[in-house]
């Protein structure tokens, strides 16, 4: 089964960690990924970009209208995903639980991906 | 070039068992094998079929080995072994074509790459790769996930077989009858897995049904006494019959009772109904010779009204008593009400709903949401539906959900 690991976090958090937690953090990244890659559960995995430099995408009245930064102004922001193919929801959950963001007050949303295959009804 | 393809996978098997019976090193001999493929795959086409294709794949296989040996050894400083660990004369020695009957081989490999020490996914893309040839980006692509995340889960399969001490060589006569449901599983799986995709238009995802039918005719071929075997070769011939019905335009899933069945494949239903109907004379009945017969019944009306539902019900009783689970009570609620009426249909499912697990899935919501349609209560149907569509993970059965909700909605807005 497949999830999608959105990852929430105030933009710019990793500017007030110290030099040693940043340090720290980036190396149980790396961990996790390492482990994800050698388990054969990564599907995929990409940070984002600081939301200042998106552009949001909308009808306004009747035409396509294009803003500068994220659409919800919020203090939260999706920050990066991760994909993986594993056993079931528990252990999804148990990956997001390990993520650094979640320890660093950000919060990660655990989403199943649908599949276009279909059994008969 | 699919003929070569499918010389190259007809081949697999009996290659790669030769090498293993020789050298030992299910691994490395499984990577020479994967070598030597992709080395067939450019040069045949180009040069022409080789005479002898397996003792040209043994021979090449051979030699990637014995290069995979030297730089091993090389890389660990110890070149002086190499003539010792690996006679290159005995190594280069031509394939002993056809000495060996290569069926027990092919039987074996299903063995180990069914190991019960792997996951089912360790399991499923191991025993596509050694037994049936795919290449990894072959695998990958049917499951849907990078090439590289393939390759880890096959690497680490092999390196579990290693570490359990597995060894190629049929199990012992106690454990075999278990092992040999465990490779049936795994078949049965990959057959899954590529039927159900057969709605979409991933093509590699539907060549596993093919695939998955190939390798179980082989296993077939070699073991034609073991009923459970025939049964599931009969259950997914008689399901891949209905292949061509099943979706409509875009792939909108169509229900077994709606299907154009004039546009089932005869061929696989009668060989499929042979294989059942011989099998249940002789054979202890076991899962799958049961859901094959139920798929028999099915196949046998000419049209859905006239399914031999008490038939149904029959082998879906006899089905809970030896193989009781939450899916076959499903299944069972549904053909019960065919016979019995939607109350008695709906009574077996209160079990179901009290299971914490089960009350979350979604095919539960959607037998309700049919059964209560069928007691004449739309609107309790309507909540079913709705509920089931928001469970599934299946954009084609969360369509076709939807599409039953609305049908209910449109009727209760229509009505007074």
């Amino acid at each position: 089964m497949k999830y999608m690991l959105m990852i929430y976090n105030r933009p710019g958090f990793v500017e007030s960690l110290t030099d040693e937690e940043r340090k720290y953090v980036f190396g149980e990244v790396d961990s996790i990924m390492a482990q994800l890659t050698e388990s054969g559960e990564l599907v995929g995995g990409q940070a984002l970009a600081d939301p200042s430099n998106g552009r949001t995408v909308r009808l306004s009245g009747g035409q396509v209208a294009v803003t500068d930064g994220p659409y919800l102004e919020g203090k939260e922001q999706f920050v990066g995903y991760l994909a993986v193919d594993c056993e079931s929801l528990d252990r999804a959950i148990e990956i997001a639980q390990s993520w650094p963001d979640i320890r660093l007050g950000g919060g990660m949303e655990v989403r199943a991906i649908m599949d276009d295959a279909g059994a008969e009804m | 070039m699919p003929a070569v393809e499918d010389l190259l996978r007809e081949a697999t098997p009996q290659v790669l068992g030769m090498l293993v019976q020789r050298h030992g090193q299910f691994d490395a001999c499984e990577d020479a094998v994967q070598e030597a493929l992709l080395a067939a795959t450019v040069q045949w086409p180009v040069e022409g079929v080789p005479e002898s294709p397996r003792a040209w794949l043994v021979t090449v296989a051979n030699r990637r080995l014995i290069d995979a040996v030297r730089s091993e050894h090389s890389r660990r400083g110890r070149e002086a072994a190499v003539a010792q660990a690996a006679p290159a004369d005995a190594l280069l020695a031509p394939a002993p074509e056809a000495s060996a009957p290569p069926d027990d081989d092919t039987l074996k490999l299903l063995f180990l790459c069914c190991h019960p020490a792997l996951s089912a996914p360790s399991q499923i893309a191991l025993t596509l790769r050694a037994v049936g040839g795919l290449r990894t980006g072959e695998i990958a692509a049917a499951f849907l996930v990078p090439e590289a995340t393939m390759a880890q889960r096959i690497s680490r399969a092999k390196a579990r077989i290693k570490a359990t001490g597995a060894v190629f060589s049929l199990p012992p006569p106690e454990q075999r009858d278990d092992r040999l449901r465990a490779v049936l599983h795994v078949l049965y799986l990959i057959f899954n897995e590529g039927y159900t995709a057969s709605s979409g238009t991933d093509v590699h995802r539907s060549d596993l049904t093919t695939e998955a039918i190939r390798l179980t005719r082989t296993l077939h071929r070699l073991l034609p006494g073991d009923g459970e075997l025939t049964g599931l070769l009969a259950l997914m011939l008689l399901t891949n019959a209905h292949r061509d019905a099943r979706s409509g335009p875009g792939g909108v899933l169509i229900p077994l009772a709606e299907q154009d069945r004039s546009r089932w494949n005869r061929v696989e239903i009668d060989e499929g109904l042979r294989l059942v109907t011989d099998a249940l004379t002789w054979s202890e009945p076991g899962p799958y010779q049961l859901q094959a017969a139920i798929a028999a019944v099915h196949a046998d009306a000419p049209r859905a009204d006239q399914t031999d539902w008490p038939q149904i019900t029959a082998l879906y009783r006899v089905l809970s008593v030896i193989a009781p689970n939450q899916m076959v009570t499903l299944n069972q609620a549904a053909a019960v009400a065919m016979v019995d009426g939607p109350a008695a249909g709906l009574d077996l499912l209160i079990p179901l709903e009290q299971d914490e697990r089960m009350a979350r899935h979604h095919r539960l919501a959607a037998v309700r949401a049919h059964l209560l349609e069928m007691a004449g209560n739309p609107a309790a149907a309507l909540i079913a539906y709705r509920e089931a569509a928001r469970l599934t993970t299946s954009r084609p059965e969360q369509r076709y959900l939807e599409v039953q909700a609305a049908r209910l909605a449109a009727k209760a807005f229509d009505s007074p």
